[in-house]
């Protein structure tokens, strides 16, 4: 169905590391600077959308062999189960707290619950969005 | 006292574990297990008989809504204690029946006994709850629980039919009751009962008083099957029969007559009430013998008889309500006896109807056909039976030695006075309820001699019965002994049954003539040569010469043929409606999408629009717009044209190009807008959805043109351009109203309180997590719903095997 | 600026239910996004128009712009994405299995 787009393909093969380490920096600067889960998890699944733009879904998927729907599902439990740990301390369901740690290397470092939260909507979104890319894509 | 409350959720409890008990113990008969149910509420209940017979009552509540004035709250008091006796006592025996009647092969006796106890509890609810609407709930119980009973044999049209039927009206005329209930409860301030009827005289005068009353009565005659409402009760007899003893003769269907009594004391000594409970009651008694005489069936003419009984309870209750008109007062006492007389009436037609019942049902189970006109000559065969079916109806038909002849008496001495009663006109029509009752009572001895010599006397025919007719078994044959034993002990003994049961129940229903001289009659079988006996002499002498001349007066029926019935009517009425209701319902739901979306969006357009505008609200008020600079003019112009120009390109491709140009423009105003968030987040989902697009253009026709008539596309622009409008409008008031502080500030304080600097990522993660977490949910859903709409596929023809 | 954002947003809307009203299945979903784009124009602009900085806490600005609706226009995003892509797998999957793209000839009376 696709022409051997090699341009696209080499092109896409660095561009697509850009995305995911872009992804994954907004994904984590969300706190303080624009980004957050939400844009973190698209931003990531727009570079997998990308390598089945250039590579058809068959390599692709031989290439990163993963369920997408575990994903998905993965990450919709990694945010219910985080918002309930808040219950364990007697918090309402969902709260959040944060704390900051001076570790060695990294200095003054923060860590708050709300970022496994965020890792669950990101994780959530990234499997849903390409759960439904491929979905469509696949069936010909 | 919580043990009432307990007692009314015992048998509802056990309806559920029925089935599970059926599962693990298969060998059993379930109505052994069943029968202890009813045996421990009699014994219960019987042994409240010493505290309610010294005139106390037991009351108790547990509050359920608060808010509402919604509790469950019990009240046992002399005329409930009578209903929970025959709930209970009834029920036991017919327990005890139903284990000889049905087979444990044949039938589901799980389902059965389930439904069956959970009427008892419900029934128990009706007649000891206090409170208005969970009388409600337990009286729209007691009419379910009937329709799961009468559709038992669900295979059958007839009984499918016949469950419905009862279903609606007792249904429906639950509801007006609700509404009358909801009436009360606006005039009183309570759901209370008793509250209410002490509070009888400052709400008289209320404008919903009556209409309340009626509403009321609406319930009490559909339940009690009074005339026009009486066509369910023939057909629910598609019931099993230990189903129609219980519930269609002895318990269920004088709920009505019950709720009547229980209402006494607040609506009596209305004209209104006095008139519609006695004349509907009069008449369902002479409507029902009448046509009693003409059914072939037993089971009908039982029914119609019950019809008739009920009526003649019914009517009681009425001519007593005159007692209360005025006040109680010694001159008025004398009408306090019809209510005796109805209470009275309504003991013994349990006992003797639940017996001629439970003959009937041994006679179609040892015969197999329950036709009159097939039957004949059982006398030998079933002697046992036969001498049942003699007390039973000659019970009903007012003989002595049987309990039925004095209450009968009494019936006859209430409508005599009733006919000297100087209140509600009732000096120029007052003749008419002593000729009513008279020629009502001659039809009810003509079909009560009709159920024992047609069944038992004239030639046998064997030729003409499906089985060899044998003598019941002595299970079967106890329950209606018993009931028979009871029908010869209160004829001599009735005074035994006053002084417990019948004198506290009066109190209750009319506490104003408390402890009056006379209040509580002796009854005796014997008076004197007076107008009531020579009235019954006049019935069993008219009645025994019309029997014989059966045939030849039998055409007077031909005046009411079957196509005119009000069974008909209801058929018809039924037909209609469903038939309307679908041609109404074809008219709009078209099954077209942009149909519907016309009636959303016209209906939105009429109520939000018609409420700016009448309200007045449209406020334009542009002094705080901030600037407008030369880049944001340029965008708003390009996303401009772009909008319009989807709507005039050639290909779906140009068209979602330009959705795209669209998106992307949002994502550079969110910039300039200050909302890097946004921006990010629409650019990359923007670039999703058109790869979305085109992926699906891939397995998709080119669209194909619009319909350009004018007829088509003018109603589409003036609805386009009207919903543009209204947004406009909306949006302009909202920012030119401002009525309320802004929350927003408080999230500015999102570093203290949760940690981040990045005000809008700490809301969607940490003040409004909860919306988060359920998007996150509902993108899950969506994805879920992608896959499987794409990828499972029924197998051929599967649809086709769904549909079976 | 807001009135003319909010014309602009009046003229989408109108677009918008235009395009709801057609025949052709790929017109509604298009404008179905096109009202979703249409609405997020108008929380926006519900929240007042360039009233301050970018709502991230730091020390240059005192004043921000309001949070709320930008939070609230992440999440009608996502959600409008999901229900876009839901419509297209929808509209797909009834192609495959009716043959049509035409609303007109889609209603049945089959099933009902």
């Amino acid at each position: 169905m696709r022409e051997n787009d090699l341009i696209l393909q080499t092109v896409s093969k660095v561009a697509v590391f850009i995305i995911l380490t872009f992804g994954v920096y907004l994904f984590l600067s969300g706190h303080h600077n624009p980004g957050g889960g939400f844009i973190g998890g698209l931003t990531l699944s727009s570079a997998f959308v990308l390598l089945y733009l250039a590579f058809d879904v068959e390599s692709v998927n031989a290439g990163i062999p993963l369920n997408y729907k575990m994903v998905a599902a993965i990450g919709v439990l990694i945010a219910i189960f985080t918002g309930m740990g808040s219950l364990l301390f007697g918090r309402a369901f969902l709260s959040q707290s944060s704390a900051y740690f001076n570790l060695p290397v990294f200095g003054k470092t923060g860590f708050a619950t709300v970022t496994l939260f965020e890792s669950g909507i990101a994780l959530g979104v990234v499997g849903v969005v390409i759960t439904i890319m491929i979905s469509i894509s696949e069936d010909v | 006292m919580i043990s009432i409350h307990a007692f009314i959720l015992i048998p509802i409890l056990t309806a559920f574990l029925i089935p599970f008990i059926g599962k693990q113990f298969p060998k059993w008969h379930l109505g052994w297990v069943t029968l202890a149910v009813p045996i421990l509420l009699f014994s219960f209940f019987v042994s409240k008989i010493p505290v309610i017979s010294a005139n106390r009552t037991i009351t108790g509540s547990i509050p359920w809504i608060r808010a509402l004035d919604l509790h469950f709250a019990v009240y046992l008091d002399g005329l409930s204690l009578i209903f929970t006796l025959l709930i209970a006592g009834v029920g036991s025996l017919v327990v005890l029946y139903s284990i000889f009647y049905l087979s444990k092969e044949k039938e589901s006796l799980s389902h059965f006994y389930a439904y069956l106890l959970l009427f008892m509890g419900a029934m128990l609810g009706v007649v000891l709850s206090d409170n208005l609407m969970v009388l409600y709930l337990f009286w729209e119980l007691t009419s379910i629980s009937s329709f799961l009973l009468i559709a038992f044999w669900f295979h059958r049209k007839k009984s499918r039919y016949g469950a419905q039927k009862s279903f609606l009206i007792t249904v429906g005329g639950g509801i007006a009751m609700l509404v009358g209930f909801i009436m009360l409860q606006v005039m009183t301030a309570t759901n209370s009962v008793q509250e209410i009827i002490a509070m009888r005289d400052s709400i008289q005068d209320h404008e919903l008083f009556v209409p309340a009353l009626v509403l009321i009565l609406l319930g009490a005659f559909t339940k009690s099957a009074q005339f026009p409402f009486h066509i369910w009760l023939p057909d629910a007899m598609e019931a099993p029969t230990p189903v129609s003893a219980y519930l269609h003769s002895a318990t269920m269907v004088k709920a009505g007559l019950f709720l009547v009594a229980r209402f006494t004391p607040v609506f009596g000594g209305e004209a209104t009430w006095f008139w519609l409970v006695s004349g509907v009651g009069i008449f369902t008694m002479f409507w029902g013998s009448f046509t009693a005489v003409r059914q072939n069936d037993l089971k009908a003419l039982l029914a119609y008889s019950t019809i008739s009984q009920l009526g003649l309870m019914m009517s009681l209750f009425g001519l007593g309500s005159a007692a209360l008109q005025g006040g109680a007062s010694i001159d008025s006492i004398i009408y306090t006896q019809a209510i005796f007389a109805a209470l009275f009436h309504l003991v013994n037609h349990a006992t003797f109807k639940g017996a001629l019942f439970m003959v009937v049902g041994i006679v179609d189970h040892g015969v197999g056909t329950r036709d009159v006109r097939k039957l004949g000559g059982l006398l030998s065969l079933m002697p046992i039976t036969f001498t049942l079916s003699v007390i039973g109806s000659f019970s009903m038909a007012g003989l002595p030695p049987f309990n039925g002849f004095l209450s009968k008496e009494m019936f006859f001495t209430a409508v005599l006075n009733a006919h000297e009663m100087s209140m509600f006109s009732m000096d120029t029509w007052g003749l008419l309820f002593p000729v009513i009752a008279w020629i009502g009572s001659i039809f009810t001895f003509i079909y009560s001699m009709f159920i024992v010599f047609r069944t038992f006397l004239r030639p046998y025919r064997r030729e003409r019965l499906e089985k060899d007719p044998h003598e019941a078994s002595i299970g079967m044959l106890l329950s209606p002994i018993i009931l028979c034993t009871f029908v010869i002990l209160l004829f001599f003994f009735p005074n035994l049954l006053s002084k417990y049961l019948l004198a506290p129940a009066m109190n209750g229903i009319l506490p104003t003539y408390q402890n009056m001289e006379g209040f509580i009659p002796k009854i005796s079988a014997w008076h004197g040569f007076n107008l009531e006996l020579l009235m019954t002499a006049g019935v069993v002498i008219l009645g025994i010469i019309l029997m014989n001349t059966y045939r030849f007066w039998n055409v007077i029926y031909d005046l009411f043929p079957e196509k005119r019935s009000l069974d008909r009517g209801y058929q018809w009425l039924l037909a209609a409606s469903e038939s309307g209701s679908k041609k109404a319902t074809d008219h709009y739901m078209t099954g077209f999408l942009p149909n519907y979306l016309y009636y959303i969006f016209g209906f939105l357009l009429l109520t939000v629009g018609g409420t700016l505008f009448l309200s007045g609200s449209i406020v334009f008020d542009p002094s705080n717009d901030a600037p407008v600079s030369l880049y944001e003019a340029i965008f708003v112009g390009i996303m401009g044209i772009t909008a319009v120009g989807i709507l005039f390109a050639k290909s779906r491709m140009t068209a979602t190009l330009l959705n795209g140009v669209l998106g992307y423009s949002i994502a550079v105003f969110f910039v300039l807008f200050k909302a890097p968030d946004l921006a990010l987040t629409q650019l990359v989902v923007e670039t999703v959805t058109t790869v979305l697009f085109l992926l699906c253009f891939y397995h998709l026709p080119e669209w194909s043109k619009e319909d350009r008539s004018w007829k088509v596309r003018f109603p589409k622009i003036i609805l386009s351009i009207g919903m543009g409008a209204l947004t406009v409008l909306i949006a302009l008031s909202v920012q030119g109203n401002n009525l309320f502080e802004s929350i927003s500030s408080y999230f500015e304080d999102s570093y203290e309180l949760a940690g981040g600097r990045n005000i809008v990522n700490t809301i969607l993660g940490d003040f409004r997590a909860f919306d988060t977490m359920l998007e996150v949910v509902v993108l899950f859903i969506a994805g879920i719903g992608v896959y499987t709409l794409v990828k499972l596929k029924a197998p051929q023809g599967g649809d086709k095997i769904e549909r079976k | 600026m807001e009135t003319v954002i909010t014309l602009l947003v009046g003229l989408l809307v109108s677009v918008a239910t235009y395009l709801l009203l057609s025949k052709n299945v790929i017109r509604v979903v298009l404008g179905s996004a096109i009202l979703s784009h249409a609405i997020h124009l108008l929380l926006i602009t519900m929240g007042g128009l360039k009233k301050g900085g970018v709502p991230i806490l730091g020390d240059k600005v005192e004043t921000y712009v309001d949070a709320l609706p930008q939070a609230l226009i992440l999440t009608a995003i996502v959600i409008s994405f999901a229900v876009t892509s839901f419509f297209l797998a929808l509209m797909y999957r009834t192609y495959q299995s009716i043959g049509t793209d035409n609303l007109h000839e889609m209603r049945g009376t089959n099933d009902e």
